[in-house]
This record gives C-alpha cells, structure tokens and sequence, in this order.
C-alpha cells in the first residue's frame, strides 16, 4: 500500500508524445488564424526589406552591402520578438482556462509548457529560413558553408529558446496576453535597437557603447555574422551560449515558481 | 453504497481571503451532490481542490479512493472537468478540441477521431465540428466544453456552473444531458447559483456561504428545515372570500394575503390543514382550490444566509 501511495510519474516516453500532441495543438492554430502567419512570415520580411531599402544604403553604402552586415541584426531582433509569441499562447489558455482543462488531465505536468515551446521553435526555425531565403534573393550570399548554416539555426533555436522564457515569466505575471505584448515591446525595443544588430556602433556615444558591447543582442548578432559571413566564431558563440544558460538559469525557475504562485 | 467524492475540513486560502473555511462534503457513488451558493461562496474553489488543481491548505479529500494531493494522477484518471468559464480552445475547430483531449488521453488518431465524431452528433454540435469554436454561441461553447470533459468516459464529473449565463432552452438541453449521464452511472458533483437547478438535478444539496458548509440534505429535508409551510385556498364563489380569510387567519402563522381572490397564509402547525378543512365543511364553504406548499428553495435560502437568492446574475 503504501509502495502504491507515491504518485507515479508519467514515463518520458509519454510525456514527449503529449508534448508532440500539444506541439500539434498550437501550430494547427495558424491554419485557422492567418493573422498569425502574418505575425512570423510577412511582417519579418517587411522588416527586412525596410531596413534594407530605406536605412541600408545610408548606413553601409548600398542596400547590398547593408544586408552582409544587416540581415544577421534582422533575425535575432525577429528571434527575439518572436520570443513574445510563447508568453502571449501561455496567458491565452491561463486566462481562458484551457490551462485548467490540461492540468486536469492524467498527462505529464511539463508538457503543456514544453509543446508550446516547440511549437514556437519550429515556427522560429521557419521564420529564420524565410529571412535568409529572402536575404539570398536579395543579395545576400552565406560565405562560409552548410555546418554553418546548421550552427546559425541550432545557435538561433538554443538562444531563442533560453530568451523565451522570459516571456514565460511575463505571463504568468500579468493578467492579459496583450500586456505581454506591451510588456514584451517596451523590454524589447531598447534591447535589440541598443545594439549592434542594425547599425555599426561607432558613432554611437561611449556610454551607449559600453553597453552595446556586453548586450547579448549584440554578442548573437556577432555570433550569427561569424557563421555566415566568415570572421571570428568560437569567442561569440561561446558568449552567446553563456548568456542563453543566464537567461535560462535565471527566468526558468522565477517562471515556475510565478506559475506555482498563480494556480 | 459508497462514496465517490470525499472531503474533510478543506481550507484554503487566498492572501487575506479564506475563500474555503472548513468544507466537509461527500457524493454517494452514482448520485448528484449539488454545491450551491452564492457568488463568492467558495464554490469553484471546491472543485478546483477535489479536480487537483489547488492543494489545499488544510484537510484533504479523496476522489474515487484516491487522495488529490498524493495521488493526482490517479484521481486525473478518473475524473472529468468542465470549468466555470469554458474552457476550449476558441482558435480550433469543434472537432480538433475534442481530438486534442483524445489524443492526450491515449487515443489512437482514428479513435480519438471517432470519439469526437460521437460526442459532436450526441451534442447536437455535427454542424459545427469544422468551425473554430471561438464562433460559437454561448450554449454551443459550453455543450463543446462538457463534451471535452467527457472524452474519456469519465466515472466522474465535476461541472462548475454549468448553465450560467445560459438562455433557458440551452439550460433546458444541459439538465438533460446531465441527467442522461447520470442515467449512465455517472456520478456528478455540480455547483450551481441557482435553486432550482439543484432541486431538478441534485439528489442532495450542500448550500454553502463564505467557504463554510451552512446547510446539508435533500431538496425535501432543507424545505422542511424551515419549518414553514404555505397555505393556499381559493373561494369556489367570490362572494365567500372575506369568511375564508377569516378562517384562514385562526391557522396562519403570518400575514394573510387575498390578492386576485386567492387567500394565501404561511403555516407552521402540522395540523393546520386538517384544521382548515374542518372548519370550511363546517361553514358550508366550498373551495375550487386548497394546497399546502413547500417553502420553495429560495425562501430556505433566504432563511439559511440572511440574504435573498441571487437572481441568476452570472458569476
Ligand atoms: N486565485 C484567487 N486569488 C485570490 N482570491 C481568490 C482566488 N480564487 C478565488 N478567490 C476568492 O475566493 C472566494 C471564493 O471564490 P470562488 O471559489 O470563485 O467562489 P464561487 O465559485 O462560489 O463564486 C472569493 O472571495 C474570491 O474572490
Ligand atoms: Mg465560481
């Protein structure tokens, strides 16, 4: 009996299938809200084009020579924005109760949180595939080779990942999914435009410098400009991975127990 | 015959708020336990302790034999839950929610597929499986949500609110599923505002006031908790009234009231009737009409809290 007492945990292999079914839950979404697709696919590419065509030449010469520098800037911004999508789903099922109708359900405890993040990986790996794809038609061409290309995805998808959790903690703090996006925005536009990611930052003054320096946008733009246009690797990768164990480190456990605090 | 649902002095705390003070109840397997209160009362807080949602501070239950802090999984095995607000994800289709909950519970793709095809013709929601549900009416939604909850073929079923905010004909549809579930053995915990709701579909009723237990018994036990009963008479000619409200007032226990010819009166004495009958016979009275009444649910609310019964406002 009381061998029987203890609850028995949900096998690992279980866990992952309920994931998958919840990955699948989320992406099937887009099939009945274009808006979405809109959000990951058309307004990155608008972004892109913008940048490129209205502040590239002014800041590198040429729209051509911006994008080297560029496009790289324009997908960890996009990354990170995207980041949001993950907060803005998980205060959805919180604050319409889908999230009781899952906790109420004989599945492992963690899955509901890890389907969403894999689905929003998966809608990352896309949207980056479509900026470098766009990117290529425009000009830009990857100058080192496949395992590159393979390193700026897994980079791109392990950072995005680790950086989403900060978008857990904001939902499960605030009472409704636009408050994350508001939230998100005002945390966001200082940390991706106060960085290197757009324009070079010499004429930047020194204050401003200093920062943009050790800001981890900056240190994943380098890192992904590394992997794709040659140049230095091992020294932004291994920043831009120390960061993601922070962000990790700091923002999964403050989530969990935020989470524990509101159910 | 045994008990399906347990719970022994539950308590739970929000901040400041005690929202549940002390709640002992328990559901006989196969029957309906009716939670009724008004909003604010602590109902969905029962319920989401037993569904295992919240651990309580203090005390504990057990669902099916199973305790819903220590074994949450086996108590999730056996239960079904349709929340207060319902639940379904407004972004899939009728048919998608329904296999999402298959899915996760087990199900092959074909059989979770079939199963919500079952449940969509049994909900009269066939129509409506390829529309996202964020379209649909409120009785829609909340026949979609129960049909959620049911996906499993669970032996148990807490509804919180379940005809809320519902016109009356889709209340109407809503008893009756739940009283086609309980024709199948189901037994089901509900929390309603409303009396009427637990007099139609409780086999007994647990009234409840700030988080405490005030009440405890069958539709027919609480009524008779007040003690008071009404009598009803009305005069075969009009031209007897005033003699029978004469009488009537040597039996009422209050005011007597004649309004459109109808002589009403509270009773309390037993042989109140007998003794009313004896005295119309005895007065050559005839009478069209004679009842003693229950005192309906609403008058042993008012008299178990203080306070009227709300008047079906939505929580
Ligand atoms: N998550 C929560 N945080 C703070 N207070 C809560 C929370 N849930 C419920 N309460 C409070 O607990 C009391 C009981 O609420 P509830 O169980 O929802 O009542 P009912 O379902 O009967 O309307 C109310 O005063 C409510 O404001
Ligand atoms: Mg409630």
């Amino acid at each position: 009996m009381t061998v029987l007492a203890a609850e028995p945990r949900v096998r690992i292999a279980d866990g992952l299938r309920h994931t998958g079914t919840l990955a699948w839950r989320t992406l099937v979404q887009i099939k009945h809200n274009p808006f979405e697709l809109l959000d990951f696919s058309v307004q990155p590419v608008m972004f892109l084009l913008l940048f490129t065509y209205v502040f590239g030449g002014a800041i590198a010469g040429s729209p051509g020579d911006y994008l080297a520098f560029g496009l790289s800037g324009i997908i960890v911004q996009n990354l990170l924005f995207a980041t949001l999508n993950t907060g803005v789903g998980l205060n959805t099922d919180l604050s319409k109760g889908v999230f009781d109708r899952l906790r109420s359900l004989p599945i492992a405890r963690w899955s509901p949180l890890a389907g969403r993040i894999v689905a929003d990986m998966i809608k990352q790996a896309w949207a980056v595939a479509l900026l470098l794809g766009v990117g290529m038609i425009l000009g830009f061409r990857v100058a080192t080779g496949p395992l590159e290309v393979l390193g700026t995805f897994g980079l791109l998808l392990v950072f995005g990942m680790a950086a989403s959790w900060m978008s857990v903690l904001v939902a499960m703090l605030v009472s409704a999914p636009e408050k994350v996006q508001i939230f998100g925005f005002v945390l966001l536009f200082p940390l991706t435009f106060a960085s290197n990611a757009f324009a070079p930052t010499d004429s930047m003054p020194g204050w401003l410098q200093a920062w943009v320096k050790v800001n981890p946008v900056s240190v994943l733009a380098d890192a992904i400009r590394g992997l794709l246009n040659g140049g230095p690797v091992a020294g932004p990768v291994t920043q831009a991975l120390l960061w993601a164990a922070a962000l990790l480190a700091v923002f999964a456990p403050l989530s969990v127990w935020a989470f524990r605090r509101r159910v | 015959m045994t008990n399906a649902i347990v719970a022994e002095g539950l308590v739970q705390r929000f901040g400041d708020t005690t929202a549940l003070a002390g709640v002992d109840l328990a559901v006989r397997t196969g029957t309906v336990l009716g939670l009724l209160g008004p909003n604010g009362a602590g109902k969905t807080t029962a319920v989401r302790v037993l569904a295992t949602l919240l651990r309580p501070d203090q005390g504990h239950a057990t669902v099916g034999g199973y305790d819903v802090v220590r074994e949450a999984h086996q108590v999730r095995r056996l239960i079904g839950l349709t929340g207060q607000y319902a639940s379904v994800d407004e972004t899939l289709t009728g048919a998608e929610n329904l296999i999402l909950i298959g899915r996760l519970l087990g199900l092959p793709r074909r059989d979770a597929k079939a199963r919500a095809r079952e449940l969509l013709a049994e909900f009269r929601l066939d129509d409506a499986a390829d529309r996202a549900a964020g379209k649909f009416s409120g009785g829609m939604r909340r026949r979609l949500d129960l049909a959620a909850s049911l996906v499993g073929r669970p032996r148990l079923l807490f509804l919180d609110e379940p005809t809320t905010g519902l016109d009356p004909r889709s209340r109407n549809e809503m008893w009756d599923i739940v009283r086609g579930l309980v024709a199948d053995g189901v037994t089901v915990l509900l929390t309603t505002q409303y009396l009427d709701e637990a007099d139609q579909l409780a086999d007994e009723i647990v009234v409840i006031d700030h988080g405490r237990v005030v009440a405890t018994g069958t539709s027919d036990q609480l009524k008779a908790r007040t003690g008071r009963q009404t009598v009803t008479v009305r005069p075969s000619a009009e031209a007897d009234l005033d003699m029978i409200v004469a009488l009537v007032r040597l039996v009422a226990a209050g005011p007597v009231d004649a309004t459109g010819g109808v002589v009403t009166a509270p009773v309390t004495d037993p042989g109140a009737l007998a003794h009313l009958v004896r005295r119309l016979d005895d007065g050559g009275l005839a009478v069209a009409e004679l009842a003693l009444r229950s005192p309906s649910l609403d008058e042993v609310f008012l008299s178990l809290t203080g306070r009227p019964a709300p008047e079906g406002v939505p929580a």
